[in-house]
């Protein structure tokens, strides 16, 4: 279980502008802004959630992410999580997390993962029976077995997310922080990264808080997303009520069979995109029915569609009335 | 922290340590290359004391000297600071603190592990060069014998704690290179590991009695080298377990301050 409360976390930054005059400058006179990484945010999360973080770059996501895990100490406001603080970093609290983040790794750099699975054992105190059962567990879920001897300097981005991941999850946590899990994977390596969240997530009632990039990850693991910029909240709640708010509309997309006049497509929907014969319509969704029918029964359109908007094309509108908002106030 | 965790975890963090040692060759041949320094003034030493002593040290207390002070150096010697300071810069520190075990212990199993290694080259060196050319000047009391060990433990741990606090500092200031380059200084000078002290002019031999750095190779150095009264050891030794406790306790506040200053914007 999570719950933040106004949380709020400033950072002061020394600024100065270029060239060698400020830098003299700045050696004795020394000027500092404060960043305003989180700006009050507040929202509570129930153990066995899976809920998709999003936000621009530096809206402070990670920053929160850092907050919950302990990593940073809030500026004010409270945090909680699995019933502790978790800037006190108790032995209790650090056994039931785990914060994975796709930019830093915990592998020992120049041995195999498996040695820093034994070590992760021995600080985390995990009985032998339970240490081999999860690593038995991890290494069939991520296909760790060709992997797991192998110096962490010779695996592949993919591979060393998967050892990562594992790492992770050795103590068994049941709060897991995931901030870009699946950055710079190819797609299947995606996939299975995800597969095996959700998997783990099931078996194990653990918390997921995730961000990520590729919406891809957050539509296919999260059904809540909380949503902020700038470091204020500006959405919480079910994913597919977001996308039903900011944008109803569907998007239908077909391959033409024979050529259609452009006014006649205008009276069907939206035209949005034009790929050879491949079309994109946006289309309200009590048209659906009728569009769908015409496209099929008149104008015989192949491998036809239907879709929600894409997260991506929902959030850039929703950071871009939320700015317009700020400006304005 | 819980102790008896960190017990338990010591067999498996001691044998990763030496993993990782083994791992890397390289940089622990420049880094025994570095800690050579003794030799230089071993030679430079001998050939100023060859024809008469200089201030009563003979060309034997010389090489005695700086054959004892590489031993020390080498069992005692910690790139932490750099270590901690590195890892502050890089993010990953933050691996390292969701780790329930505090990481003064975790690191310091990984430095102990090095110690043999680290010896290796050197060491055989020295102990050969020493009895062969030194033996003279070399104490064989039992009893100061008996306490090398115990005294090159606490010289290890003042030496060790004093980094750490350094390399916790890397939490204020963004780059310590300044600060260690200036502590290596005070070091060279003040802990013998360029001269033995009492060849120092003497305010400046004054203020080596009472900070820190004599603890850190002078003392072990010169129990190995000059004969002492039980008065002079009790009184070197408790010493030595006196900064080591102030080190310690200095290293751990430092270290829990620093970690709530831990900033890293972003990723």
């Amino acid at each position: 279980m999570i719950r933040a409360r106004d949380l709020v976390k400033h950072f002061r930054v020394h600024k100065r502008p270029p060239g060698f005059a400020a830098a003299v400058r700045s050696l004795f006179v020394r000027k500092y802004e404060v960043v305003k990484a989180v700006d009050g945010v507040t929202f509570s999360i129930e153990r066995g959630e899976r809920v998709g973080f999003l936000g621009p770059n530096g809206a402070g996501k990670t920053t929160t992410l850092k907050v919950l895990a302990g990593l940073l100490h809030p500026t004010s406001g409270s945090v909680e999580v699995e019933g502790h603080t978790p800037f006190r970093r108790q032995t209790e609290l650090l056994e039931k997390i785990t914060l994975v983040m796709g930019q830093k790794s915990q592998l020992i750099w120049d041995l195999p993962p498996s040695e820093t699975y034994a070590m992760n054992r021995a600080v985390f105190d995990v009985p032998k029976a339970q240490f081999d059962e999860t690593l038995r567990e991890l290494t069939d879920l991520l296909d760790l077995a060709p992997l797991l001897d192998k110096p962490t300097r010779q695996l592949s981005l993919g591979e060393r997310m998967k050892c990562e991941l594992a790492a992770a999850l050795l103590h068994r946590p049941t709060t897991l922080f995931l901030d870009e899990p699946t950055i710079g994977l190819d797609v299947a390596m995606q996939l299975a990264i995800r597969d095996f969240v959700r998997s783990y997530n099931q078996r194990h009632e653990a918390t997921v808080l995730l961000t990520s990039h590729y919406m891809d990850d957050v539509v296919a693991l999260c059904p809540r997303i909380i949503v902020i910029d700038r470091g204020k909240l500006i959405h919480d709640g079910d994913l597919r009520g977001l996308i039903k708010t900011m944008d109803p509309d569907k998007r239908v997309s077909f391959t033409l069979t024979a050529p259609v006049a452009d006014d006649e497509l205008a009276r069907l929907g939206t035209l949005l995109a034009r790929d050879g014969s491949r079309l994109t319509l946006r289309v309200p969704e009590r048209a659906i029915p009728s569009v769908v029918g015409h496209l099929l029964g008149q104008l015989h359109a192949a491998d036809l569609a239907i879709e929600d908007p894409p997260l991506e094309e929902i959030l850039r509108v929703m950071f871009g009335r939320a700015h317009k908002l700020e400006e304005a106030s | 922290m819980n102790a008896g965790r960190a017990v338990r975890a010591l067999p498996t963090l001691l044998r990763i340590g030496v993993a990782e040692t083994i791992a890397y060759r390289a940089e622990f041949l420049v880094w025994i290359l570095t800690t050579t320094l003794p030799l230089v003034m071993l030679g430079l030493w001998t050939s100023v004391a060859a024809e008469a002593p200089f201030r009563q040290y003979t060309s034997a207390d010389f090489v005695a000297y700086y054959l004892a002070a590489l031993i020390v150096r080498n069992l005692t010697g910690s790139w932490v600071a750099w270590q901690i300071s590195e890892e502050i810069r890089m993010g990953t520190m933050a691996m390292r603190l969701l780790r329930p075990i505090h990481p003064l212990f975790t690191l310091a199993a990984g430095h102990v592990a090095a110690i043999p290694f680290r010896s290796l080259v050197v060491l055989p060196v020295a102990v050969i060069l020493l009895v062969s050319s030194g033996s003279s000047a070399l104490v064989t009391e039992p009893l100061q014998l008996a306490l090398i060990v115990p005294s090159l433990a606490l010289a290890w741990l003042i030496t060790f704690t004093i980094l750490f606090a350094l390399g916790a500092l890397s939490f204020w200031v963004t780059k310590t290179m300044a600060l260690l380059n200036l502590y290596f200084g005070l070091f060279s000078l003040l802990s013998g590991y360029l001269l033995p002290l009492p060849l120092l002019p003497r305010f400046i031999a004054r203020a080596a009695e009472v900070l820190p750095f004599r603890f850190m190779l002078s003392v072990p150095v010169e129990l190995m080298t000059r004969t002492l009264d039980r008065r002079e050891l009790a009184t070197l030794l408790l010493g030595q377990l006196g900064w080591a406790i102030a080190c310690v306790a200095l290293a751990m506040f430092l270290w829990q301050r620093g970690v709530k200053r831990f900033e890293s914007v972003g990723g």
